[in-house]
């Protein structure tokens, strides 16, 4: 049977504290949400969930890509294939964002189940991921919180088998957002939570619990999405669920409400602690609703290393303020620049698309170094390039071998922390260092690779890599 | 090398511009600014002039489509169609303009050229150097390298090989920069002009960590000018002319920071620049016969790390040959940067390398602006200039003599 092969997830290292956020409009949130750094987006947190999923992996087997988010950074330009790129995956793969639904994950993972039990691909990498915004002082703004969660969806090694599913659609609106809306615009809670998020889970669980034979009562846990803090217990309720055994946390206390990619996410933390014949109830909501039942097997003990949920949990660095906020998430009109535009051509990001997106260097084969970027001549013998093969560089991890601060940077997050690395296995990268704390920096620390949104010019958002202090 | 140059060239004129933030002036007044007094202090005409060379990094343009042509000078000084040929090579322009002169003279091509050194930075209405157009690289990879970002990675490295503690090795860099304080304060051309202790230095707000606001040099407007002509017809224009000992440029294959082996604690183009000038000017020993060294100190690292590669004293021997000597004062045993430097006499790119020849020039006449910092009975000096950032430098010096 087909079902999840792989799994991991992303969550950014800042966090924003609620007291901050109270401090600011009143209010009385509890906890803490993630933050994406300045130089985050939904398509870098998804590569960095992707890659955690798709650690020891064989690339070749991966036949599509389908990224779901709400807050792609682009209207009109996919980012499935950036990430496609990013995460080394070979070019003839299917690749599609996903869009304007908060439920595109779960949909995302059903078409993948269809693809693989059509026989159109060996295995779907499906990635959820978003950085909502709501309103400034209102609870939405206190809730929501940037992550990231991916699934690999195929029928060998299956980890997690995805027994049944039931889809319901409704022209229902609660959430929306315009064209240039920045932030969700939503109609009254209660009549939300009246006439659609508790019928939908209602009337979705019901027939999927028909379609399976199956009772409420056969779930080790229960993934159900809520929209706010309130209205989940309402359905909890009606499913005649244990709200503290059945129940998995949504991470609103550490994380906040991740938008497309909330239900992945919590689905993750819960198959972190799952054990072979667990079943799990997975509900989405939002233009109709769907509900999924799983089943654990064996085969999870192969993903302990993952870094999930309860890895990146671990690292943190809390946001100083709220306008640290504001920086990050350009809330406010700003001083103007009178600098020029750090504008990058695209024909020289084209030329060296392996370099900027793939991270690949080359060795040397006649002195066997690495290096990177790629130079036209070797820098340490002097052999051309034609004696040249690339070598991906991407996974790899090395020390700090010296840094800067630089306090007075255009940075959004300054310092802006320039480094050099000297990979383990060769290589010297010369590099923006980022999710670091400027007081723990050491020439000799271990760093690894993280895939980013290095400035935007021209409406174009340039990526490429920086070293960051290895997290784990 | 086929040929030496030394002593085949004399300089019989220089200008120097006051240096500083010249709201004042555009980069053709500083062009004409500099250029006359060269003028006037070789006791010539502009008409006199057969070619020119004019070393800028940016003109005063920050555009896209990069800096002017040379008619930047020959239109500041209305020359009736001589030759005039800009040169770049990052902050070694100015240097490149006087070597691109002297080969003109050596050459026996022409009998009196001009070599130009300026840039005008502070139209742009914001602090430091702006934004690359995009090239190969730029502005992705190594975005937002500024220059202190780049140098504060070779005081990082180098505290941390020398053992020295962040305490330590910013106090070894004060004590250089409150050198340079001083000598700008005695300085009448110069930007900076306000003596600092090693304690303001030490606690002054930070640029880029382990450098603070007294480790880096300004942002300055500037040119200098020199008049050049065959060393047998130096005595029709003045008895004390200098003449050029040796000139080298090391061009660095640029891809230092990408090589595994390199630690950021030395300047490899300087190392090897000096030992072909040394070669050229026959010194063998610089610390024992260079009687001055103006060298390129855009930040106190870059001063220290610049005399160490210059063979002035031992790598990693600089606190205790140069801070606890003292050494690098005008009366010490061997000076560095008595005209204030880059560090307080301000660094205009395309101006620095001329610059620094006529500090050497007006020092070995006897003639240095403000007699409290006049070196007794000097006859030799070196002028070092770098561009680029450590790990991609070119680099030039010149050593400039008396006859």
């Amino acid at each position: 049977m087909a079902g999840i092969t792989s799994y991991g997830a992303y969550i950014p290292i800042y966090r924003l504290s609620r007291e901050t956020i109270n401090g600011v409009w009143g209010g009385t949130g509890k906890g803490e949400k993630a933050v994406a750094n300045a130089d985050e987006d939904s398509l870098t947190m998804g590569v960095e969930a992707a890659r955690d999923c798709i650690k020891g992996v064989e690339k070749d087997s991966i036949d599509a890509l389908y990224f779901a988010s709400t807050t792609p950074p682009y209207k009109e330009k996919q980012s499935a294939s950036i990430m496609a790129a990013a995460c080394d995956l070979k070019e003839d793969i299917v690749t599609v964002d996903l869009t304007d639904s908060i439920r595109s994950a779960t949909i995302a993972i059903m078409m993948a189940l269809d693809a693989v039990k059509a026989g159109s691909a060996r295995q779907v990498l499906v990635v959820a991921a978003d950085t909502r915004l709501g309103p400034p002082d209102t609870a939405f703004e206190s809730l929501f919180g940037d992550g990231a969660a991916a699934f690999l969806i195929g029928n060998e090694g299956v980890a997690v088998e995805i027994e049944g599913s039931t889809c319901l659609a409704s022209e229902f609106v609660d959430y929306w957002r315009l064209e240039y809306d920045k932030i969700i615009r939503s109609w009254e809670d209660r009549f939300i939570r009246e006439e659609s998020y508790v019928p939908y889970v209602e009337k979705a669980v019901s027939a999927l619990l028909k379609k399976q034979n199956m009772t409420a009562k056969d779930f080790s846990k229960a993934v159900i999405y809520s929209p706010d803090r309130r209205m989940q217990p309402a359905i909890v309720k009606s499913l005649g669920l244990d709200p503290k055994e059945q129940v998995q946390g949504l991470l609103f206390d550490t994380v906040g409400h991740t938008g497309t990619a909330l239900v992945p996410m919590v689905l993750v933390s819960a198959l972190e602690e799952a054990k072979a014949g667990d079943r799990i109830l997975v509900v989405n909501y939002g233009d109709g609703a769907d509900a999924h039942a799983l089943r654990v097997t064996e085969e999870i003990g192969k993903l302990k290393d993952r870094r999930g949920i309860k890895g990146y949990l671990a690292f943190k660095i809390q946001l100083a303020n709220y306008g640290k906020y504001m920086r990050f998430r350009d809330l406010m009109e700003w001083e103007h620049d009178l600098f020029m535009e750090r504008r990058m051509a695209l024909p020289e990001v084209w030329r060296r698309r392996n370099f900027y997106f793939r991270f690949y260097g080359v060795k040397c084969t006649k002195c066997g170094r690495i290096m990177v970027p790629p130079p036209n001549v070797c820098i340490y013998c002097q052999a051309d390039e034609k004696y040249f093969e690339e070598v991906p560089l991407s996974d790899k991890q090395g020390k700090l071998v010296t840094y800067s601060m630089d306090v007075r940077s255009r940075a959004l997050d300054p310092p802006n922390v320039l480094a050099a690395v000297n990979f383990d296995g060769g290589g010297r990268f010369f590099s923006q260092m980022t999710d670091r704390d400027p007081d723990k920096i050491e020439i000799g620390m271990t760093m690894e690779l993280t895939f980013r949104r290095i400035h935007d010019a021209l409406g174009i958002h340039n990526y490429f890599w920086k070293c960051r202090p290895v997290r784990g | 090398m086929r040929e030496s140059i030394k002593d085949k060239v004399a300089i019989v004129g220089m200008g120097c511009t006051q240096f500083g933030e010249r709201w004042d002036a555009d980069v053709e007044d500083l062009i004409k600014e500099a250029t006359t007094e060269a003028l006037e202090d070789a006791g010539i005409d502009i008409k006199d002039i057969q070619a020119g060379w004019v070393g800028t990094g940016r003109g005063s343009q920050q555009v896209p489509m990069g800096p002017p042509s040379a008619i930047i000078a020959s239109s500041a000084l209305q020359t009736q169609y001589i030759p005039f040929t800009r040169v770049e090579n990052l902050c070694c322009a100015g240097q490149e303009a006087l070597r691109a002169a002297a080969f003109g003279i050596a050459s026996k091509c022409y009998d009196c050229v001009l070599a130009i050194g300026v840039e005008k930075l502070k139209d742009t209405g914001y602090g430091g150097l702006g934004e690359m157009y995009p090239g190969k690289w730029e502005p992705l990879y190594g975005a937002l390298s500024t220059p202190p970002g780049r140098y504060a990675m070779a005081a990082t490295a180098y505290f941390s090989k020398f053992g020295l503690s962040p305490q330590e090795g910013k106090t070894i860099l004060a004590e250089i920069s409150v050198k340079s304080h001083y000598y700008g304060a005695r300085n009448p051309k110069s930007h900076l002009k306000r003596e600092i202790t090693v304690e303001e230095a030490v606690n002054a707000p930070m640029i880029c960590w382990p450098l603070g606001l007294y480790d880096c040099c300004g942002v300055t407007d500037g040119a200098s000018a020199a008049v050049l002509v065959p060393a047998e017809d130096a005595k029709k224009y003045r008895d004390d002319y200098v003449t050029i000992k040796g000139f080298a440029i090391a061009t660095g294959a640029g891809w230092g920071k990408e090589n595994e082996d390199y630690d950021f604690t030395y300047w490899a183009e300087t190392r090897e620049a000096a030992k072909v000038v040394y070669a050229e000017a026959g010194i063998k020993d610089p610390r024992k016969e260079l009687q001055l060294v103006e060298l390129h100190d855009c930040f106190s690292i870059a001063e220290l790390i610049a005399t160490e590669s210059m063979f002035l004293c031992e790598h990693g021997k600089f606190r205790e040959e140069f801070t606890e000597k003292r050494a690098y004062y005008h009366d010490g045993e061997m000076p560095v940067d008595v005209s204030g430097g880059l560090k307080s006499f301000g660094h205009p790119i395309g101006a620095s390398g001329a610059r620094e020849v006529y500090e050497i020039y007006k020092q070995i006449q006897g003639k240095v602006e403000e007699p409290s910092r006049q070196i007794k009975n000097i006859e030799i000096g070196l002028a070092h200039n770098q561009g680029g950032h450590p790990g991609r430098f070119v680099t030039g010096i010149a050593i400039i003599g008396a006859p």
